[in-house]
């Protein structure tokens, strides 16, 4: 256990889309620093938990709290939660027509800048910062100056939800399925993108169904997912019992607690 | 019935007052007001049995008793404030207020040389045989009762004649302001347009109305474009939100020809456009961009026809609109390709933005198409904004406001883009709601 602090406290958590309860009692604790990664089957929660925790309208928390940084989550509006360090790297980046890349990002930067007391970004600086992040997720420049994912490829828009990432410098940053579509290749520039921006002060919540990005990006913790509740925790190793074993096992068991678990 | 009853001898009195102050007007002008005030009052405002004005009630209008505008005669000055922010810098410009030329205002009028900027009372008593082969040449006949109500009462308007060969780089800005006082008054502006062959030039047409002007502006453009000529065309309307608005715009196009026009429909409570063009010869392209804005109860009606009559030319059109509130907007484009025009190749698309529940738009693309060897092609689409769009720019950090505004802006950054006067081009950014100082899909040059 380290001495660090408390990022991201979830207890409890119950939420529904639609009227189907999908979580079911959801309980996490991430601190500074820390790499979780959340595996589980299709359809057990894990998307929705990244969801809830961007804010996304729609999914209806019944149940339960969240608190990041000791503030109340769950009642802060999604862009407030950018600006104050959330960021989702999206299962399934949105295109945007006549929105180009930077114009966008800028917007979103100085946004963020904004809410945090600091000056906004002039276009020379912004630019800077584009190159050199562009440069560690190896985007094509000219991605960066076209509309927001149009025409993009499945790796390029995962690529750019890193280079998102890497210039907004998140405290917390939630990967949703970012592995899932890529090819090896794209799979090593992206989960050493990822790499580069773990930090002591950056949590990460990696949200995976499968275990090959594990290789890559190495959690600190992981936890499984299974019909809406946390079932096992553990460390990486854990990741290589899931491959071989698969979650069915899990689901007819009652949830065991795991040895070095941090929740 | 009883609507017809009513529309019989409509504005008769008027017209025959008019009468007596043109008994100094030519001959054929004369027969030209007098067959046109004929089929006024046969034919009457158009109801909704008429295909053409299904989805706008005229009734408004119609029911309204409106007298001829007087000009600037109510009022001695109009600030210069209200018409700046409208103004475009380097233009040759003529202002007219409440339908009448205001030489007080206008600006930069070419004496003499290759290009004639003139407003057409004063044409008409001095030289009319110079309108004689353009007036209602281009607008006889299939234009509507509003087309023909303008000329059996136009008096004032302007005309534009671009010698042949002539390039103008200066745009040719025609403003028309409406102001308060005139209420229910109708001005009847006409706009007679030729440019000659292989001549270059932008023509603007400004409709603007002070905040609570209730008055209709009935317009007609005629537009010839000379064989190999290069005619931009821009109009704009922002009349007040009580105002009214009808606008006929008629286009001929000679042989190699290129027309391009942007139509603006932002302000008025009603307002129609027609834009008409005729392909006369070979080898000729027209352009037709739109963008229609509205908000609360406003109803904003455009209506094109594009006339592929000979072989081998080619049309691209693209209408946008955008609508909150309660507004409602129509498109109907017609592509009529006549029997010969082979080798035609036309290109219609209508696509559409509904901000709010209660916004509507009726989009209606129709080719007739009487040739057997072209290429044609139209497509529509009727949308919002997208929810997972909006929510994607918000976990960017990015408020739901400004992201609306970013996102209706990118809906309509195309066709802003093409613009190419920056007044013009910023006002739309502006209206779009962008707060941001460039553009969305300019930025990235720098």
């Amino acid at each position: 256990m380290t001495e660090n602090s408390l990022m991201l406290e979830i207890r409890n958590l119950h939420a529904s889309v639609a009227g189907n309860e999908i979580l079911k009692g959801v309980d996490l604790t991430v601190r500074a620093g820390e790499v979780h990664a959340l595996m589980g089957p299709n359809g057990s929660g894990k998307s929705t938990l990244a969801h809830v925790l961007a804010g996304r309208p729609g999914y209806e928390v019944t149940q339960g709290t969240v608190f990041y940084k000791g503030k109340d989550l769950l009642a802060t509006p999604p862009e407030e939660r950018a600006r104050q360090g959330v960021f989702l790297a999206f299962q399934y980046p949105v295109e945007i027509p006549g929105v180009s890349n930077v114009y966008f990002l800028k917007n979103a930067l100085n946004a963020i800048r904004k809410a945090r007391g600091e000056p906004e970004l002039d276009a020379m600086d912004f630019l800077k910062l584009v190159k050199e992040k562009a440069k560690l997720v190896d985007l094509d420049e000219e991605l960066t100056k076209r509309p927001v994912n149009e025409g993009f490829s499945g790796g390029e828009k995962k690529r750019n939800e890193i280079f998102q990432m890497a210039v907004l410098e998140p405290s917390l940053a939630i990967l949703d399925e970012t592995d899932s579509g890529l090819d090896i290749d794209a799979l090593r520039i992206v989960a050493a993108g990822v790499n580069a921006l773990r930090s002591p002060d950056r949590s990460m919540l990696v949200v995976t169904h499968y275990q090959r990005l594990l290789n890559y990006i190495v959690p600190d913790f992981l936890h499984v997912l299974v019909e809406g509740r946390i079932a096992l925790s553990g460390g990486k190793d854990l990741a290589l019992e899931l491959e071989e074993r698969g979650y069915t096992w899990l689901e007819k068991e009652p949830a065991p607690v795991a040895s070095g678990a941090n929740c | 019935m009883e609507a017809l009853a009513q529309e019989t001898g409509l504005y008769r009195d008027a017209f025959e007052a008019l009468e007596k102050e043109r008994l100094g007007e030519p001959e054929w002008l004369r027969r030209l007001r007098t067959d046109a005030f004929a089929r006024f009052q046969e034919v009457g405002f158009p109801s909704a049995r008429v295909e053409a004005w299904k989805y706008t009630n005229t009734a408004p209008i119609a029911e309204k008793s409106w007298s001829p505008a007087t000009g600037i005669a109510a009022r001695d000055t109009v600030s210069e404030p209200a018409l700046a922010p409208w103004r475009i810098p380097d233009a040759i410009e003529m202002v007219f207020v409440n339908g009448k030329f205001s030489k007080r205002y206008s600006r930069a009028l070419p004496e003499q040389g290759s290009v004639h900027v003139g407003n057409l009372a004063h044409l008409l008593a001095a030289s009319p045989e110079k309108a004689e082969p353009r007036l209602g040449q281009l607008a006889a006949g299939e234009v509507s009762a509003f087309g023909s109500w303008n000329t059996a009462f136009f008096t004032d308007g302007a005309y534009v004649e671009i010698a042949p060969g002539a390039v103008v780089a200066s745009p040719i800005h025609l403003l028309f302001l409406t102001t308060e006082e005139d209420a229910f008054a109708v001005s009847s502006p006409r706009v007679l347009v030729s440019a000659g062959a292989r001549s270059q030039a932008t023509v603007v047409e400004t409709y603007i109305g002070e905040r609570d002007a209730v008055a209709l502006t009935n317009a007609v453009t005629e537009i010839s474009v000379g064989e190999g000529a290069m005619l931009e065309h821009l109009k704009r309307q922002e009349e007040s939100r009580s105002g009214y608005h009808v606008h006929a715009v008629e286009v001929r196009q000679e042989r190699g020809s290129v027309f391009t026009q942007h139509n603006l429909a932002i302000g008025g409570m009603l307002a129609r456009t027609d834009v008409n063009t005729l392909f006369a010869g070979e080898g000729a392209e027209c352009t037709l961009n739109g963008l229609f804005v509205g908000a609360g109860t406003q109803h904003l009606d455009n209506h094109t026809r594009i006339d592929h009559a000979v072989p081998h030319c080619s049309s691209r059109e693209l209408y946008k609109g955008i609508l909150d509130g309660r507004a409602r907007g129509v498109f109907h484009g017609t592509i009529l390709v006549r029997a010969g025009a082979q080798k035609t190749d036309a290109m219609q698309t209508n696509k559409n933005l509904l901000l709010s529940r209660e916004a509507l738009v009726d989009s209606t693309p129709a080719l007739e198409i009487l040739a057997d060897d072209v290429k044609c092609k139209h497509a529509s689409t009727i949308g919002q904004l997208d929810a997972n769009v909006l929510f994607y720019l918000r976990s960017r950090g990015i408020g739901p406001e400004d992201a609306r505004a970013m996102l209706t802006y990118a809906f309509a950054a195309d066709l802003a883009s093409r613009i190419r006067i920056p007044a013009i081009r910023t006002g739309i950014e502006r209206l779009l709601g962008l707060r941001f100082a460039q553009t969305a899909t300019q930025e990235v040059s720098s």
